[in-house]
């Protein structure tokens, strides 16, 4: 097995290598990729939408069926994720660990004990439990506010910056799992819980659509932002610059949602109960 | 001046990947992942792929290593091989 | 042998870019262990990312956000001065098609280590060819 992939390795290192002796010189401003058809989008771009980013331009306006394709591919490995994993059979564990916070004591509860009730000075804690740590709790209770906002700026700032719908919603996704592991899952789950983020996820897929088809209601092209010129009462190149916003919240919102379902499903390998 | 860097950044990255799929731990290989992340990351800024750079430092480095990590906690973590 | 030298000089990142590729491929092959089969996977994927990317650069070119866009006045914007954004649009896309792979096949490991209680290929082939 090692020598029949050692074989296939060199035999297709060699033959790209010998590709590559017919390639440009790295850098050539006349090789091929860079004449045919990108001079028209690095020149027309601010002429016909008013927006300085190019990649975001070219990414949510003039290439923007793919992107609503590759939206719907994030949305469907999230699902998938969920139906390998998901087990909604809730098995109740034996053993319950129990923290008594002022003073620190952990105890366990066995099956047939009695529980404390839902109060501030027990928490319930994983089987696989950790000591109490304040200082990462409260360092990160103090952090995810500020990523947030970021997110929010990463966002809607797409269009002058590097950045747009898909980090942003990264980002969003990442404070949600930060809040995750540095508490409990529990803590997060009761928070955004797994229906709502499924169904975060869905809206945004959907303004996406909706998004284009209300251009197309217009009597324009499906995804062609400048009939929205109509109900804004605006030229169609700045309308054209608040449709790519549109979409790109919309994305968003489906990629934050997809990050924070994968996340509960693998940490936890489908029970939802305890995780990282 | 511009491709020094760029080699030396290449030569961290084929290190890295090496490393990556050669450590018997599984942890280790899941951070030494993120850290070729990190430094895949970097060399697309230098090439100006700004975009391009900031989606792998939070997709890659972040989310990446984040999954990588909770499976390896879910399975096993010692490898033979 | 001077040729050669031109040679190896001017596509030499090229051909570290294929033995990345080659890395990540030979881990996907060879490796017995299915978590370092998807780390050779995303190896593979980020190299082929990377391969694009190095087709988009243009010497003497700045980042492709235009500059003074709603400032003094229209200036004229030429192809010239900025790099080649086509491989950073299609690279964008490849990018989340990754995370969402990576995402599906560790749920399908997770799910294969609750059948079979271990990781390692060789040992889930002899548990299926048991049975």
């Amino acid at each position: 097995m090692k020598a029949a992939g050692a074989i296939v390795v060199l035999l297709f290192g060699s033959l790209l290598i010998y590709c590559t002796l017919d390639f440009p010189s790295w850098g050539d401003p006349t090789s091929p990729a860079s004449t045919h058809v990108s001079p028209y989008y690095i020149e027309n771009t601010l002429k016909d939408t008013s927006v300085p980013n190019i990649v975001t331009a070219v990414l949510a306006d003039y290439r923007g069926y793919d992107t609503m394709f590759e939206t719907i591919v994030i949305f469907s490995a999230g699902i998938a994720c969920l139906f390998l994993l998901r087990r909604f059979k809730h098995v109740e564990p034996d053993t319950r660990l129990y923290r008594h916070v002022p003073t620190g004591i952990t105890f366990r509860i066995e099956k047939g004990g009695r529980y404390p009730r839902e109060s501030d000075l027990f928490e319930r804690i994983d089987l696989q439990w950790v000591p109490h740590d304040l200082i990462i709790k409260t360092t990160c209770r103090m952090i995810i506010p500020f990523i947030q906002i970021f997110a929010l700026y990463v966002i809607a700032h797409g269009h002058h910056s590097p950045g747009g719908g898909f980090q942003g919603g990264v980002i969003l996704g990442a404070s949600v799992i930060l809040f995750a592991v540095s508490h409990n899952l529990r803590a997060a789950t009761n928070r955004i819980s797994e229906k709502n983020a499924v169904l975060l996820c869905t809206l945004g897929v959907f303004l996406y659509a909706a998004t284009g088809g209300l251009c197309l209601l217009l009597g324009s092209n499906f995804l062609d932002y400048s009939a929205l010129s109509q109900i804004f009462g605006i030229d169609p190149v700045t309308a054209r610059s608040h449709g790519i916003l549109l979409v790109e919240i919309g994305v968003g919102m489906a990629v934050m949602a997809t990050m924070i379902s994968l996340y509960y499903n693998l940490a936890s390998a489908g029970k939802l109960d305890e995780g990282l | 001046m511009l491709w020094l860097i760029q080699m030396i950044i290449l030569i961290i990255v084929v290190i890295t990947a090496l490393a990556a799929i050669t450590v018997r731990d599984l942890l280790g290989a899941a951070i030494l992942f993120g850290a070729y992340s990190f430094m895949m990351c970097l060399l697309w800024a230098i090439m100006g792929a700004v975009d391009v750079a900031f989606t792998e430092a939070s997709v890659g480095a972040g989310i990446s290593t984040v999954l990588f990590v909770s499976a390896v906690f879910r399975t096993s973590r010692r490898t033979k091989d | 042998m001077h040729d050669l030298t031109l040679i190896i000089i001017s596509k030499l990142n090229y051909w570290i870019y294929i033995s990345l590729m080659m890395i990540g491929l030979y881990a996907m092959i060879v490796k017995n262990n299915l978590v370092k089969k998807i780390i050779g996977m995303n190896i593979l994927q980020t190299a082929v990312i990377l391969f694009f990317i190095s087709i988009g650069a243009k010497n003497k070119a700045t980042i492709p956000i235009i500059e003074h866009a709603h400032g003094s006045g229209d200036h004229a914007v030429s192809a010239l001065n900025y790099i080649n954004p086509l491989p950073h649009v299609l690279m964008l896309t490849a990018i989340v098609v990754a995370v969402a792979t990576l995402g599906v096949a560790l749920a399908l490991i997770i799910k294969l280590h609750q059948q079979y209680r271990t990781l390692e290929e060789d040992e889930i082939l002899a548990q299926l060819q048991d049975d």
